[in-house]
Parts: structure tokens; C-alpha cells; sequence
């Protein structure tokens, strides 16, 4: 378990199975060969024309912005979730687990249909926050990290409460023996131990937040600047030059692959 | 043991063979000549759903063992699919715009017909909270605003009755559609959006529609054309005339469209 | 520093007071567990007994991790400690495999408790470089627990279990995850450590040999309950179950006395004590001598048996007789190869009086 885990992955020896090697390759030709469309069809000699554009760096910055604080959001009170999933019981605990995953199920307009009908401008809690707070959420930057966080949640939950069913609780144990309270054992001992599966599920939290188009839409909705994050630019230009369309999904891509590896290489390095 | 993996090779094998003809038949199955009758295809923008779906069902009815599919959408992303090759039979559009791309690639049989037109109207919640009644009231800071974004048909009708109009509006959001946008008018997150008249009666009672001046400098003319390649040839033709027809004007006209005198 | 290995019950005591007094009560629905635990301060009490005798739920209902049932009560230095939740309760422990946290380094993992306790990082660490190089891991302090042996991790844990200044220092299985070699150093070193500290200590094993040597008193754990205790030496001379018997390698037999003659079953012993009533009957298995045709001079303590197995036992070879009694008789390889002994086989064996022990049952 402490062992590097690079040096036993070259620990199987021998030729990997082709019942495994042909149905991988396929699987893998299946996820890239729509990246390879979008290089082929790229307008390449209008991109650096088409990415000096404002609204397509707005559009990026606006986008790996929110998606961030989104995956904030989504560690600050999915990994206690997850927590109390993975450690807790209580009655009721199977539902909870199911009701969890809720916003992978429902389709993402929906679920921005249903913001709005809780935090909207009318909505049940968003009319109280208006009268008390002053706050409206709908139309707003804050919006958008709402919704994307809403839709990404449950990416982070279901992985960390996996690492947490598979961490020994035997070592909060030891911390309690040695004086720790049980929040002191869960900050030093459980979440470094879980470390792991809190990174890939924020990862995945925030590439999914980073793609969110639906639910950001319908309860954030579309303006550029405040709201139009890269997927909504996208769409638009769908609509009207779909040549635009695929440069701004390539620099989305590109932007995020570039981020992603160079997080999972310092995370690797470092166990 | 070597019998063990030679079914191991079949298996993925089978699974990549099952697809091929698979992929085939899904291109087969678009299209429209069904087995015992035929299937007509027609590409419509959302804003038809409702009068196309009855003009639908009367041109079935008229031809016994013909079904009508719809495919409803953007129309943009709707002339996008028929350039890339999908298989339909008729293309009504909620602009001039939109058919563009269709007939630059010749892929219309004939030159689009307008045949019907849709107006723009202010949307409100119902109770009206910010007190709107004109265009001008849309231009005041105070009240939140909904447009549709300027590529679909419906932003574009609305900048250009804004300008009509000589009026700067700072909306909080462009959307996606003109369905979108009256969904944040139904729910009351905005207090006010631009959207047809159409959609207003189709919101039957949620809304209240406010006509205003400048729509007239705005209106949107829908075309529709039988296509080139069309696979149910000669039905396309006659659902074109279908939806030309007193009948369909009717049924146009009841779903609030502004209908275009026959030419 | 000399440990107490064979020392009386009362260990060295501070002036603390009584040291841990405890009635341990833990009921499952499959499971009860019921033992009453004196330990005074300075004194270490192994826990012996088969797997699931309940030893581990005994440590753990110490350590505040198991709740007690219905009538359990912890005193330590005449607190009550079972009102208090794991992380209150003065006290160390050793896990069975250690449990060291493998994120952090040798001195982080001992500088935890007194981190836990309100020390500074600095001090924390200062405590835990003491402690570190008490055990002789000085220049282990900064490995990562994976880097560790077997033997450096157990002498970690035990520093880190120290570090907290217990009151009571629980050890399970503390020497089980070890190699024989690594086991024989760490036995010794584990010794010195327990004689110098001044707090209870109760540990927790199933290997006889751990228990005589690290511990000044035996308790010995079976289904749930008390069923013999005292010194080593007590224990092993006189075991008072079939487990214990096996533990500490004796023949054991239930029997009649009347004098120098007990009864047990259809044979007659004669022994060195004279006790009275029930008694049990032990001898060790070396003092059985085995005859191919019956001896002359007809010596006592003499019976025909049946070889039922025989198998290699150190150095030894060990035979099992079955027969009136069932004994083990442990005899030289020369011995094996001269009566030419095969599993079947009808042969006679006895047992010198001055080597039969008898003692109340």
C-alpha cells in the first residue's frame, strides 16, 4: 500500500492478453476518433485569428474559473458527505446514497429547471435569500458555479466515499487511542490516507463542471462575461459558424488535457 | 485450452462484425421507405412543433399507409444535419437565415416558399411584477431582461426591433432558444423577454404577450422546401402544398402565426 | 535492569494509587466476554487464550474502542476511565499490525500523541526524537513506516504508544507479525521497555513463550471467561485446562487423589505430592518412557498403549499414545530407531513418580 505504485505497475511480466489488448484498442479508437474529427474539420488557418477574440478568452477564463470554485464547492461539502456516507449510520443511509447520485441521472436542463424552482428569483429558498440576504443567484457568475457544482457533485462523493469504504478504519482507531478526536483523526490521519481518491474525484468533479452546459444554462443562463462559460460559447456558435464551434471545443480540450496531466504528474511524483 | 481462446477471440469479433451492419442499418433505417408504406421525414424548427404535429396528422390521414416523422429543433442545427447528409424530405425553417446554408449546397428541390411569419411580442409573467407595457420599459436598468442570443432567429428578430426602435437593453442573459427564454419568463426569474407571438400562445396563460410597434420592422418569415435528394420524392412535394393549403394556413393561423397570402 | 519475569504479582508501585482494576463485560449476540482484570502499576498481565477467547475485545474494551455492556467498569488510578471516550483515556497502544500512519514519517507518527495532547510541533517532535532514539531508531526518524522492517515498525509503534505518557499501555499480539529471528531481539527489547515503565500494562498474545517472558502475571482467557491465572512459573507448572496443558507442552489429566495414589479413569498414579480429593495430574511429555514388551521390576505409572501418531517435535520426536489416556511421550530419534515404533503399534509407557505432578483441581 506505502510501496511506489509506479515501480508495480512494471512488477506483471510478460505480454498483455489481446483478449484484453483488441476490445481496449477499440475502446480507446472509439473515445479519441471524434477528437480526431474535430482536428481534421479545424479551420486551422483562421485559429489564431479566432482565439485573439475577447469573447473566446473571456468564454476560457470565465470557464476555469467557475469550474474551479465549483470544485471547491464540491470538496468543501462532498468529502463530509461522502464521510458521512462511508462512516455513519443512520436510518435511511441507502436512500441518501441513492438521492446522491440524482443529478447523474437527471438530464442537466432539468436540473437547472429545478435550481430554478428552489434558488430561482421565485423560487423556495432563492425568494428568501432575496428578501434577507439581497442575494439572487440566477444570471449571475455564482449561478454557474451553482449549477456546475450541482452536476458535478456526485462524481466527487461517489469516489471518495469509495476510498473511504476501502481505508482501513483501523488507523482512526490508533489516532483516538493516542488522543485524537475523531475530527482530528479524520484531518490527519483519514484524509491523507484517502488522498487519493479525493484528487481523481476532484478531477473528475471539475472536468465535468468544466463541460457543464444544461443546467448552467437554464438556471445561470447565457451572457457573456457573467455567465457564458466555453460550453455555451460553443453552442452558440454552433448555431451560426460551426467552424468556430470546433476551435473553441479544441481550446477547451487542449486547455484542459494540458491541466490535467501536468496536476496527475505532480500528484504521481509525490505520494 | 486453444478452444477457450479461440472464444475468446470470437467474442470481440462477433461484437465488431454485429456493429458493422449495424451502423449500415442506421443509415438504412433513416431512410423513409418503411416496410407496407412510407414514412415521410420533415426537419421543422421548434417553433412548428405544435401546428406541424396537426398538419402532420391530416396529411396521414390523407394518405393512407403514409406516416410522417418529425425531427424539431434549432433550425440551424436542423440545416446542418441536411448538409451533412440526413436523410429528410422537408425543411421548414424559422428563417431565411437558417435555409441558407440549405440552399447554397442546392440541396432544396425549387426555391424555399415563406409561409408563414411569426411577429415578436413582449413577454411577462403573469401579474406583470415590473409593470411593463411598452418597449421602452425594457431599456429601464430596473427591470431583468431575457433574450434569445443573437445567432438563433428569435435574437436576431429581437436586436433588430430593438433598433428599430432606437432602444439600448442590457439583457442578463442571452439564451439558447426561444423556448428557453420563455422559460425564465414562465418561472418569473425575469420580468420581461422578447419573444413570438407563438410561443405566447403556447404558454396558454403563464405569459402575457404585449404586442409592440417595432415588431413589424422584425418579423420573421419561415420557409419551407422540399428537398433535392428527398428519399419519399413526390410526398415531399405534396406535404409542401399541404402546409401552402387553406388547411394548413388555418392551422397556422390558430397557433398564432401571421400567415402569408398564397402566391 | 533486570525484569521481573517470574516476579511476584505486585509489581513496583509509585504511589499512584491502585493501578488498573477492571470488570470487563462485552455481550454479543454470539459472543459474551466477562473477566475481572487487576493489573497494579508497574506490573505487565499477558491475556493468554485461543483465537476468539475474547482477548482482543478485552484489550479493546480498555482502550474505550468496544463499548462495555451492562455491568463493566474500568478504574484506573482509582478513576473511573469507562465513562471516557478512546481519545480521554490515558492511555498506549501497541496494534496487532502496528497500525502506523504511512503517510507520515517515523518521528511524525510517535510526534502525534503529544501533538494530540496540546504540544507544540516543535516539542512534539522533540518528545518524539527522545523516544525514537530510546527504542534505537534515531536514524530511522525520517522513513516513511514502508521503509521500515517488521522489528523497526513494532519498536515505532511502541515509541508512539509511549510518547503519550500512558497510565496503561495495552499491546496486542505485540510480537506476532515478527520472523522468528526478528521475534527472539524485539522479545527482549520489548522486555527492557516494560520494565522501565511505570504504568499497567496488559498485552495481549496467544504464544506462551511471549506471555512467560514479557509478562509478570498470566490470565488466561477462554470462551469469555477467566479460567486460570497467576505467575508464569505457577502456570506453567500446574495448567489447569487442556488449552494451557497444550500451551505450556504437558501431559494433563483430571483425577481422584488418596494420598500418594490418584485415580484417573482405569489407571493408578502415584506422585511426589499428596493431595486430596480432585485433582489434576501433569507431567511432561520427556518423562514418558515407552517399552516395546513390558519392563521388568514392574515400575509404577505404567500402562499399555496405542501409537496413534508420531511426528518430529524440535529436536525430538514426538509419539502419541492412545489407550486408557491420551498422552504425548517425547522421545530421541535414537530411542525411535532402537524400539523400531510404528503407528498401530501396541507398546507399554510409564511415568516416574518424582516426574508426575498432582495439585488440586
Amino acid at each position: 500500500m506505502t510501496t511506489s505504485p509506479a515501480t508495480e505497475r512494471g512488477g506483471v511480466t510478460g505480454r498483455a492478453p489481446w483478449p484484453l489488448v483488441v476490445p481496449a484498442l477499440l475502446g480507446l479508437a472509439f473515445l479519441v476518433l471524434p477528437l480526431a474529427g474535430l482536428l481534421v474539420r479545424a479551420p486551422w488557418s483562421t485559429l489564431p485569428r479566432r482565439l485573439a477574440e475577447p469573447q473566446v478568452l473571456e468564454a476560457l477564463r470565465l470557464s476555469l474559473v467557475t469550474a474551479s470554485l465549483a470544485t471547491a464547492v464540491c470538496l468543501l461539502l462532498g468529502v463530509p458527505l461522502a464521510w458521512l456516507l462511508a462512516r455513519a449510520s443512520f436510518p435511511g443511509r441507502r436512500l441518501v446514497r441513492a438521492l446522491v447520485t440524482v443529478p447523474l441521472v437527471l438530464p442537466p436542463v432539468v436540473g437547472g429547471v429545478a435550481l430554478l424552482l428552489v434558488l430561482g428569483r421565485r423560487g423556495l429558498l432563492g425568494q428568501w435569500l432575496e428578501s434577507t440576504f439581497g442575494i439572487t443567484l440566477p444570471f449571475t457568475t455564482a449561478g454557474v458555479v451553482v449549477a456546475e457544482a450541482f452536476v458535478a457533485m456526485p462524481f466527487l462523493v461517489i469516489s471518495v466515499e469509495g476510498a473511504l469504504r476501502a481505508a482501513d478504519p483501523r488507523y482512526e482507531e490508533a489516532a483516538a487511542t493516542l488522543g485524537a478526536s475523531r475530527w482530528t483523526a479524520f484531518r490527519r490521519v483519514t484524509l491523507p490516507l484517502v488522498m487519493p481518491g479525493v484528487i481523481a474525484g476532484a478531477v473528475l468533479c471539475w472536468a465535468r463542471a468544466l463541460g457543464e452546459f444544461g443546467a448552467t444554462i437554464t438556471f445561470a443562463g447565457n451572457f457573456p462575461g457573467t455567465t457564458q462559460t466555453m460550453p455555451l460559447a460553443v453552442y452558440l456558435a454552433l448555431e451560426t459558424e460551426p467552424e468556430a464551434a470546433i476551435v473553441l471545443s479544441l481550446v477547451l480540450l487542449a486547455v484542459s488535457v494540458v491541466i490535467l496531466a501536468s496536476l496527475r504528474d505532480r500528484w504521481t511524483s509525490s505520494p | 485450452m486453444p478452444k477457450s481462446s479461440r472464444w475468446a477471440l470470437a467474442i470481440p469479433l462477433a461484437l465488431v462484425l454485429a456493429a458493422l451492419p449495424a451502423c449500415g442499418a442506421g443509415q438504412a433505417g433513416g431512410t423513409p421507405a418503411a416496410e407496407g408504406g412510407r414514412t415521410l421525414t420533415v426537419f421543422a424548427a421548434a417553433s412548428l412543433t405544435g401546428s406541424f404535429t396537426e398538419i402532420g396528422r391530416a396529411f396521414e390521414a390523407a394518405h393512407p399507409g403514409t406516416a410522417v416523422r418529425f425531427n424539431f429543433g434549432s433550425s440551424a442545427t436542423l440545416a446542418q444535419q441536411i448538409v451533412q447528409g440526413a436523410p429528410a424530405d422537408v425543411f421548414a425553417a424559422a428563417s431565411p437565415a437558417t435555409m441558407k446554408p440549405v440552399t447554397d449546397a442546392s440541396l432544396t428541390a425549387g426555391a424555399p416558399v415563406t409561409f408563414a411569419r411569426n411577429k415578436l411580442r413582449i413577454a411577462v409573467p403573469a401579474g406583470n411584477p415590473a409593470k411593463v407595457d411598452a418597449l421602452e420599459d425594457l431599456a429601464d436598468a430596473r427591470v431583468k431582461v431575457a433574450l434569445c442570443a443573437r445567432q438563433v432567429p428569435c435574437g436576431a428578430a429581437a436586436v433588430k426591433a430593438l433598433d428599430a426602435a432606437g432602444l439600448k437593453v442590457t439583457p442578463v442573459t442571452l439564451e439558447q432558444d426561444v423556448k428557453a427564454t420563455l422559460t425564465k419568463v414562465e418561472l418569473g426569474e425575469v420580468d420581461a423577454a422578447l419573444v413570438y407571438q407563438t410561443d405566447v400562445i403556447a404558454a396558454a396563460g403563464k405569459v402575457k404577450g404585449i404586442a409592440f410597434p417595432e415588431a413589424d420592422q422584425a418579423v420573421n418569415d419561415y420557409p419551407v422546401a422540399a428537398l433535392a435528394k428527398a428519399p419519399a420524392g413526390d410526398l415531399a412535394r405534396r406535404f409542401v402544398d399541404l402546409v401552402l393549403s387553406r388547411q394548413g394556413r388555418q392551422t397556422l393561423a390558430a397557433a398564432g402565426f401571421e400567415v402569408v397570402p398564397a402566391p | 535492569m533486570t525484569g521481573p519475569s517470574t516476579g511476584p504479582s505486585t509489581g513496583p508501585s509509585t504511589g499512584r494509587g491502585a493501578g488498573l482494576r477492571a470488570r470487563l463485560v462485552v455481550t454479543r449476540p454470539s459472543f459474551a466476554l466477562d473477566i475481572t482484570l487487576e493489573v497494579a502499576a508497574g506490573e505487565v498481565v499477558a491475556l493468554l487464550g485461543p483465537n476468539g477467547a475474547g482477548k482482543t475485545t478485552a484489550l479493546r474494551a480498555l482502550a474505550g474502542l468496544t463499548p462495555l455492556s451492562a455491568g463493566g467498569t474500568i478504574t484506573l488510578d482509582e478513576l473511573p476511565l469507562h465513562p471516557l471516550p478512546a481519545e480521554r483515556r490515558p492511555i498506549g497502544m501497541v496494534f496487532q499490525n502496528y497500525l502506523l500512519f504511512p503517510h507520515l514519517s517515523a518521528l511524525d507518527n510517535v510526534a502525534f500523541g503529544p501533538r494530540c495532547q496540546g504540544a507544540s510541533k516543535a516539542e512534539a517532535r522533540r518528545t518524539a526524537a527522545d523516544l525514537l532514539r530510546r527504542v534505537g531508531l534515531a536514524e530511522q526518524a525520517s522513513a516513511r513506516p514502508g521503509r521500515l522492517s517488521g522489528g523497526q515498525a513494532q519498536r515505532v509503534a511502541l515509541a508512539r504508544a509511549l510518547a503519550v505518557r500512558p497510565r496503561l499501555l495495552l499491546l496486542d499480539e505485540p510480537l506476532a507479525a515478527l520472523d522468528a529471528h526478528t521475534r527472539l531481539e524485539i522479545r527482549s527489547h520489548l522486555r527492557r521497555h516494560l520494565a522501565g515503565f511505570d504504568g499497567a500494562t496488559v498485552l495481549v498474545t496467544h504464544d506462551p513463550l511471549d506471555a512467560m517472558v514479557l509478562a509478570d502475571r498470566l490470565v488466561v482467557v477462554e470462551h469469555g471467561s477467566v479460567v486460570q491465572q497467576g505467575g508464569p512459573a505457577e502456570v506453567a507448572r500446574r495448567p489447569r485446562t487442556d488449552y494451557v496443558a497444550r500451551l505450556v507442552g504437558l501431559n494433563l489429566f483430571r483425577g481422584v487423589a488418596d494420598g500418594h495414589r490418584v485415580e484417573v479413569g482405569e489407571l493408578t498414579f502415584s506422585t511426589s505430592e499428596r493431595p486430596a480429593g480432585a485433582v489434576f495430574v501433569a507431567f511432561s511429555p520427556a518423562a514418558v518412557a515407552l517399552y516395546r514388551s513390558r519392563p521388568d521390576g514392574s515400575p509404577r505409572n505404567l500402562w499399555r498403549a496405542r501409537i496413534d501418531g508420531i511426528e518430529r517435535h524440535g529436536d525430538n520426536v514426538r509419539v502419541h499414545l492412545a489407550g486408557p489416556i491420551a498422552a504425548f511421550a517425547d522421545i530421541t530419534p535414537a530411542a525411535l530407531a532402537d524400539l523400531d515404533l510404528a503407528p498401530g503399534q501396541e507398546i507399554w509407557a510409564s511415568v516416574k513418580a518424582t516426574e508426575t505432578h498432582a495439585y488440586p483441581a
